[in-house]
């Protein structure tokens, strides 16, 4: 007695993709009113695993927070880590080491490189192919084993130290890394052909979703969302930090702003960072990885800090109201793919669902991290 | 330099009585100041500007900020219950070379927190807004949409606030 639902030429239907749904790469949810095939609006919910970190900012003092930061990306942790230390560091005066500081532009470069192959397997699967992720997790399980072997952990490192590292690499990790740089460049040039050279791939993604450089300003985009819209901006090389002017790097903008050049954003993206490994290794200088003076207790003195990074994700800050005492009295983590995910709502409108669902892969999601 | 035309624009809006003088900028910015622009050095705190001004100011300075094609970084909130007041800071940075990050801040009472919501000027500000009402229960005046985004949807505490018990 079941007769098909027959919609009015003018009416909508809602459509809830997630909160538990393959494409949305975890707890992410967006509520989208459909005309047939086509986005009319969407809106994303967020906060499903919303762990209130900056809560915790508030209540552990300086080196208890440390391990909440690889908590929040679990893809790209070591970059987060940077960024606080970098910022403690600049609030206490607390003179780091060149050698630390050369290993942790290694570290975050290579997990930047790891971050990126995850992305480039779990975007191509959800645009339809499977293979790639094989590959790509293959290259990635290189840079984890080298470093495991040196921090102690996976995915959750908790490895930079206010005033160095927690402890130095050995001559394996440095062999590991040196042999491992031709390998990722003869796997990219086989990405190029497998990936970035097919038709089919090529035709999913030209043209779709283009975002305006105003709209990037806007929302506040950055990493190769912005990248992708012609905007020149990697904090990098617009606010120089650690030892990064001593790299000779590029930085890749493409101008068409869609999916595609996101794309090519990213996977130049990993030839740079080997870049600079490779020049970070050749330069390594000797020394101690742990600043010899240190004050035992981390107290920033009061007042207002805050403290940009380039992560594998983007533009991620921290800032830090400090009141002298052991903890921080506010601390605020500004997440890149906050407001990346941002702009999906508004650039979705009047897209077919499958488009918006490959502009959302291209938006390289961590929900962790956008709900913190 | 970027920076200069901001500090520029931006002073135009303090009548020239409220301008620090020179002895106050060596204060630290903890606690109660009075409203005005600051420059702050780069290399300890990370940003160049820093304007503390009335809430109904801020959407001046935001369409100063626009004009110049700042992006925003980010808005919080920071509670000061000594003063009885809640601080709502918004970071702005720029995709330029030439470096000027700016810091706005306003302070209202904290049982009567409302600001004027900057939507209108910034598409990007309406999730920051929300998780600033969520956390810290700030109203933002003129929002579309000012409903729970990081918490439950049906939270009623804020608890970034110095007072909240879990």
């Amino acid at each position: 007695m079941n007769s098909p639902i027959q919609l009015q030429p003018d009416e909508t239907f809602i459509l809830n993709v997630g909160p538990q749904h393959p494409a949305t790469h975890g707890v992410l949810r967006v509520k989208m009113e459909m005309s047939g095939e086509y986005i009319v609006s969407a809106e994303t919910v967020i906060g499903y695993i919303h762990r209130m970190h900056e809560k915790m900012g508030e209540i552990k003092t300086y080196p208890q927070f440390l391990m909440n930061l690889s908590r929040m990306d679990y893809l790209g942790a070591l970059g987060y880590s940077h960024g606080h230390v970098l910022l403690v560091e600049k609030a206490c005066a607390i003179e780091v080491p060149e050698r630390a500081e050369y290993l942790r532009v290694v570290m975050v470069e290579l997990n930047r490189i790891a971050s990126h192959l995850f992305w480039f397997g779990a975007f191509v699967m959800d645009l339809g192919g499977f293979t790639p992720l094989m590959y790509a997790l293959q290259d990635r399980e290189h840079i984890l084993d080298m470093l495991e072997a040196v921090t102690g952990s996976r995915l959750t490192y908790c490895y930079f130290r206010f005033g160095g590292l927690y402890n130095d690499v050995d001559d394996q990790f440095i062999t590991a890394a040196r042999t491992f740089i031709p390998r990722m460049r003869k796997s990219l040039k086989k990405y190029r052909r497998l990936v970035t050279d097919n038709v089919i791939f090529r035709k999913r993604l030209t043209g779709i979703a283009p975002l305006s450089p105003e709209m990037c300003r806007k929302y506040g985009a950055s990493s190769a969302v912005a990248r992708g819209s012609g905007i020149n901006f990697d904090v990098r090389r617009n606010e120089p930090y650690s030892v990064y002017p001593e790299f000779d790097f590029d930085v890749p903008v493409f101008h068409a702003g869609d999916s595609l050049a996101r794309y090519m954003v990213r996977m130049e993206e990993i030839e740079q960072s080997l870049r600079i490994v490779e020049q970070a290794l050749d330069k390594l200088p000797d020394g101690p990885v742990m600043a010899a003076k240190k004050p035992k207790l981390i107290k920033a003195p009061p007042g207002d800090y805050y403290q940009a990074v380039e992560t594998a994700r983007g533009s991620f800050g921290i800032r830090l109201v400090s009141d002298g005492g052991k903890t921080p009295y506010r601390l605020k983590l500004r997440s890149p793919t906050y407001s990346n995910m941002h702009l999906f709502d508004e650039a979705c409108q009047g897209m077919l669902i499958m488009d918006a669902l490959a502009f959302m892969g291209s938006l390289d999601l961590v929900i962790p991290e956008i709900d913190r | 330099m970027i920076c200069d035309k901001t500090r520029q624009a931006l002073a135009d809006l303090f009548p020239p009585t409220t301008e620090p003088e020179p002895g106050n900028e060596e204060k630290p910015s903890e606690g109660a100041r009075s409203n005005g622009l600051v420059e702050r050095d780069y290399r300890v705190h990370g940003y160049h500007l820093d304007a503390q001004l009335d809430p109904g100011q801020l959407l001046a300075a935001v369409t100063i900020l626009d004009e110049l094609a700042f992006f925003l970084e980010s808005i919080t909130g920071v509670d000061w219950p000594a003063t009885e007041e809640m601080e709502v800071v918004y970071d702005f940075s720029r995709y330029d070379f030439d470096l000027c990050r700016v810091v706005l801040r306003t302070r209202v009472n904290r049982n009567t927190p409302d600001v004027p919501t900057i939507t209108g000027i910034y598409a990007g500000a309406n999730w920051h807004e929300r998780e600033t009402h969520d956390f810290f229960g700030i109203h933002f005046v003129g929002h579309p949409h000012l409903i729970p985004l990081l918490l439950p949807e049906d939270a009623d505490f804020h608890p970034l606030r110095k007072d909240f018990q879990a």
